[in-house]
Formats: structure tokens, sequence, C-alpha cells
């Protein structure tokens, strides 16, 4: 995958979902941004495969930005999420 | 809300809906719902409410559990013959999730009771079996502007719809008074499908759910009609009546009746 620089992102929380398979990768993870303001920036670790892909296609699938995916080891793996979207309050 | 680990797994089916997420699971958690009969119909109400969650569950049954019972009101079990229906139930829901308390009401309702019972819910959901109640419950429900999921069973067939006071229209506009003494039989008399009570009671608790979340279209001025031998659902639309006696714009109706009750089979 490269080098990437993660620098450049401004995170304002981090959750560590190491250990965690699918669903439960999606469910913490949109847990977490349900509580974060719309513009912050959500970065999500896992050591899952699978939800490398499973849980950015469901992120943007619910509106949120995926702004990148690094593998920092090799079974490590960062997401970087943007809140885009709120849900509308009844 | 901070869910437990326990919540979170289980929960996660609801969580992963884009239409809940954890601040719809929160708002089941923390909803207050009252059944009006723990029988037929009260039966999958309150279990599927249960396993959705919603953190109070009122049940409100003076009756206790007949062997006759257990071909449908699946809250209830044979060794629970003879228990009180508001107790067996608690028991059953509770089992299944221990988020959920259910609180137990152990009276019939009338116009001396029903307001204090219901006030403190959020939605009321009626399964009675007999008009006198049906009428009573929506009346309050009016009054006190509960949201009320109202059906009925008879036989092979169906009815739902969903009262919003104010909203929409209410039990009365579609049905203005109770029916004749001796006109409609009870299940007892004319026999129910078991499943029937099944399919029905879990429609309401749906409909309980979308009004939680605020999801969806509810039955709200509108009566959905099922038939189990021919399999097909029916929605009819059901007009405000301006002139409804309880809830139009000049109500007749100001105070809570109680209708004689009709049969001599009843309890």
């Amino acid at each position: 995958m490269g080098v990437t620089m993660a620098d450049d992102i401004k995170v304002d929380k981090t959750i560590d979902l190491k250990g965690q398979v699918c669903p439960y990768t999606f469910v913490r993870s949109k847990l977490a941004i349900e509580k974060m303001n719309l513009g912050e920036v959500l970065e999500i670790i896992f050591d899952h495969k699978p939800a490398t892909e499973n849980v950015p296609r469901s992120m943007e699938n619910e509106g949120q930005k995926v702004l990148k995916i690094d593998q920092t080891g090799e079974k490590e793996w960062h997401v970087f999420v943007r809140k885009d979207k709120e849900k509308a309050k009844k | 809300m901070d869910f437990t680990e326990d919540q979170i797994l289980r929960y996660s089916r609801h969580i992963l809906l884009p239409e809940v997420g954890g601040d719809g699971q929160e708002k089941i958690l923390n909803a207050k719902v009252v059944l009006v009969g723990a029988g037929g119909l009260g039966s999958p109400v309150g279990y599927y409410l249960a396993a959705a969650g919603v953190g109070t569950i009122g049940v409100i049954d003076n009756d206790r559990v007949e062997i006759s019972n257990l071909q449908r009101q699946i809250a209830h079990n044979t060794s629970r013959i003879g228990m009180l229906k508001a107790d067996s139930a608690k028991e059953t829901y509770e089992t299944l999730n221990h988020d959920v308390k259910v609180v137990t009401h152990k009276e019939r309702l009338s116009s001396k009771n029903i307001m204090d019972i219901i006030k403190d819910y959020d939605i009321v959901v009626d399964g009675s079996d007999n008009f006198p109640t049906r009428y009573l419950v929506n009346d309050a429900c009016v009054m006190l502007k509960k949201t009320l999921i109202s059906a009925a069973v008879f036989r092979f067939e169906g009815q739902l719809m969903s009262i919003y006071p104010g909203e929409g229209p209410c039990y009365r506009c579609l049905f203005e008074v109770p029916p004749p003494a001796g006109m409609v039989p009870s299940c007892q008399e004319a026999g129910i499908l078991g499943v029937v009570t099944g399919v029905v009671g879990t429609l309401q608790a749906t409909e309980v759910i979308k009004a939680i979340l605020g999801i969806g279209q509810p039955l709200k001025g509108k009566l959905l009609l099922w038939n189990a031998l021919d399999m097909n659902f029916r929605t009819v639309k059901v007009p405000w009546n301006k002139e409804c006696p309880v809830c139009g714009e000049h109500p007749t109706i100001k105070e809570l009746i109680d209708y004689e009750h009709f049969c001599s089979m009843s309890h």
C-alpha cells in the first residue's frame, strides 16, 4: 500500500477495535461516530481484514466520508472517517 | 447513552439499521409501553417489545392462565396454569431480556382506575377481548393524548389501526358506539386460529416500535385488514370524524364510560 501520511488528518477520536469481528466492527464504529459532531474525524484501528472493506462501505452508505485507509502492519489497519451526516432527528 | 458490552451485542442487529442506530436503541430502552391484556394479542406484543429492549412494559390483566389459552397465548406455558397472567408474562419477558422491567397491573380496567394506570406510559396497546374495555381504552387515550395501537381478531381475521390523538381518527371515528349485546361473538364462542393472534399482535408490536423511533408510516387514519385463509392484506382509509363524540371538534363524551358487560360467559 505504500507509505501513507496520516499526519495531515486531524483525528478527533480514536477507537481500537483489534480483536473485533464483523458485524461488531461496524456496530462499534457507528456508535462512536454517532456521538461525534459533524466534521469531526474518527480513527478506527482493526486487525480483521474483512472489516477494512465492510466498515468503509457501511460508513459511506450512511453518508459518512472515508478519508483514508492505512495498513500499518501485517494485521493492522487504520481507517479514518469524517462525520458528514447526522441522522435526522424525529 | 453508553451501552454495556451485553447491550452492544444484544442490540447489534438494531444498531446496524440506518433508521435505528445507537440513538434509536436508546429511545427503545427509555420507552414505556403498556399492554391492555396479556392474552392472545398481548402475548406476542410483549414478547417482541421485550426482545427489542423496551425498558418498561406494563401489563394490565387480572385473569389467570388456563389450558385453553395455551393454543395461542405464547407468553404463558403449561407450568403457569393457574398463575396470574400478568405475573406469568413478567417472568417470560424479563427472562428473555434483563433490560426490561415489567410492571404488573393486576386489576380489571374501569373508568375508576384507567387514567391512573396509563398516565405514566408513552404508548398503549389494546389487546383486550371485549368492547367495553376497547371503548374505555380509546376514550382514555384520546383524553390523555396517548398513542394507542388497537387491534382485534376473530376466527381467521385480524384488524389493526394506530390512533394518534390530535393527529388522526380514533376508534370511535370508525365505530362510534359499541355493537348491541350478543351481536359479536368472543373468541371463546366463535373460535380463533392461534397463529392469527401471533401475526396481528406482532403487527401491533411493529407499530409500537415505529412510534418509538418515529420511522416509517404509521397506520394513522388507516385500518389494516388481514385474512389468514386467502392471505390478503388490505388497508382502508379511516376518515377523521370532526363530529366524533370523543375526539371531534365538539366532543360530547367528556367522561369515561363503563359500558355494561355484555356477555354472560365473561370472567
